[in-house]
């Protein structure tokens, strides 16, 4: 699916430059795209290294035994088969808490730390397993409960009301997070 | 309410980060030499997402530029609002899954033109605010462990994009219209 969507992207892209005349810009966006591949990656640096580093004393302070005592319910019932102490609990414990309070950046470091103890539990090393599946359906959708973004967006753009959109975002969040659950479900075993 | 929320967009972070530190040190942990222990595998972990990353923008860098986007805009807005979605949201909504940074650009520019305060100004700050962007996150998650069959996990994706987009419209309507 992936390798469809980007030789698609890249080939009519090029293509559709060819036909409208815009040619002469392909090179240059492609090395500049390549060259903010990198800004992001290099960005992520800073983040990752302080959160993997918070993510040890989390688990040592026994913060990670309170935080399990409010999700632990959900993730148990998301992850079955994830072994309860093994650390790929912890790291998806914290990804959850992470997106739930909005810690901004902190998010992307504990889902990726999960998505490392997942795949020491995967059985076929290239291939996505059901847990780690369902770990991104939770991550696209986002599971938020203060939009900050949005409303320092709305805030700038002389809102009288900049968060009278939180009530409605955890609708359509929540609703969007239970359509990708029912549809991860759904498509995992067609989907092999 | 504009108050609470700032306030705790302001102050959870730094609580939070004391209060792990506090009480690791409360529990006696060597806490610098755990923070190091942790912290250490993040250098090797962002560099190994380089590929995967330079690889993704390049593509969405192409349908950016070539102008292959607003052809496929023009494909999918009848779609869209065959779905209910007003064809002013319809751009935002493809570019949503695909760049965060690009999706923000557009929200603020539709809070400026039409007012934060109008529907579709409260539209697209739900339909933002409710969803992530998919193809970062994919991009990011499977290439820092190497999966390159990614299974039903984009089609998910996408289609959750999609109802998010549809509830953001319906919910707006109920609250605000």
């Amino acid at each position: 699916m992936i390798n469809y969507l980007w030789a698609g992207m890249i080939c009519l892209g090029i293509l559709a430059a060819a036909l409208s005349g815009k040619i002469e810009q392909i090179t240059p966006s492609i090395f500049a795209s390549a060259e903010q591949g990198v800004t992001v990656a290099f960005g992520l640096i800073s983040v990752m290294t302080f959160w993997l580093g918070m993510m040890k004393l989390i688990e040592r302070s026994g913060v990670i035994e309170m935080i399990k005592k409010v999700l632990q319910p959900l993730a148990y019932l998301l992850f079955p088969r994830v072994p309860r102490e093994h650390p790929a609990m912890n790291a998806i414990l914290m990804n959850m808490s992470a997106n739930i309070l909005g810690l901004g950046n902190a998010a992307t470091p504990f889902g990726i730390k999960a998505m490392e103890e997942l795949q020491q539990l995967n059985t076929r090393e290239d291939t996505a397993s059901d847990e780690m599946c369902t770990l991104l359906a939770i991550n696209t959708s986002s599971l938020t409960l203060l939009p900050t973004t949005v409303i320092a967006l709305r805030a700038s753009a002389g809102s009288l009301n900049p968060t009278d959109i939180v009530g409605t975002t955890i609708v359509a969040t929540l609703s969007s997070t239970v359509v990708a659950l029912i549809l991860d479900r759904l498509l995992r075993r067609r989907w092999l | 309410m504009v108050k609470l929320v700032n306030f705790l967009s302001v102050w959870i972070i730094p609580v939070f980060i004391a209060l792990v530190v506090g009480l690791a040190l409360y529990r006696k942990v060597n806490v610098f030499d755990a923070f190091v222990d942790g912290a250490k595998e993040g250098f090797k972990m962002s560099v190994r997402l380089i590929p995967f990353l330079v690889g993704m923008m390049v593509a969405i860098g192409l349908l950016r530029d070539s102008g292959l986007m607003d052809l496929l805009v023009k494909l999918i807005t009848p779609v869209l609002t065959w779905l209910a979605i007003p064809a002013e949201i319809v751009p935002l909504a493809i570019m949503r899954p695909i760049s965060g940074s690009a999706a923000l650009a557009m929200t603020a520019d539709m809070l400026q033109r039409n007012g934060p305060d109008s529907l579709l100004g409260r539209i697209a700050s739900t339909m933002f605010g409710s969803t992530e962007t998919t193809l970062y996150v994919l991009t990011v998650y499977f290439g820092a462990v190497g999966i390159y069959r990614t299974r039903h996990a984009l089609t998910v994706g996408l289609l959750a994009d999609l109802g998010s987009f549809i509830f953001s419209v319906i919910v707006c309507k109920i609250v605000f219209g």
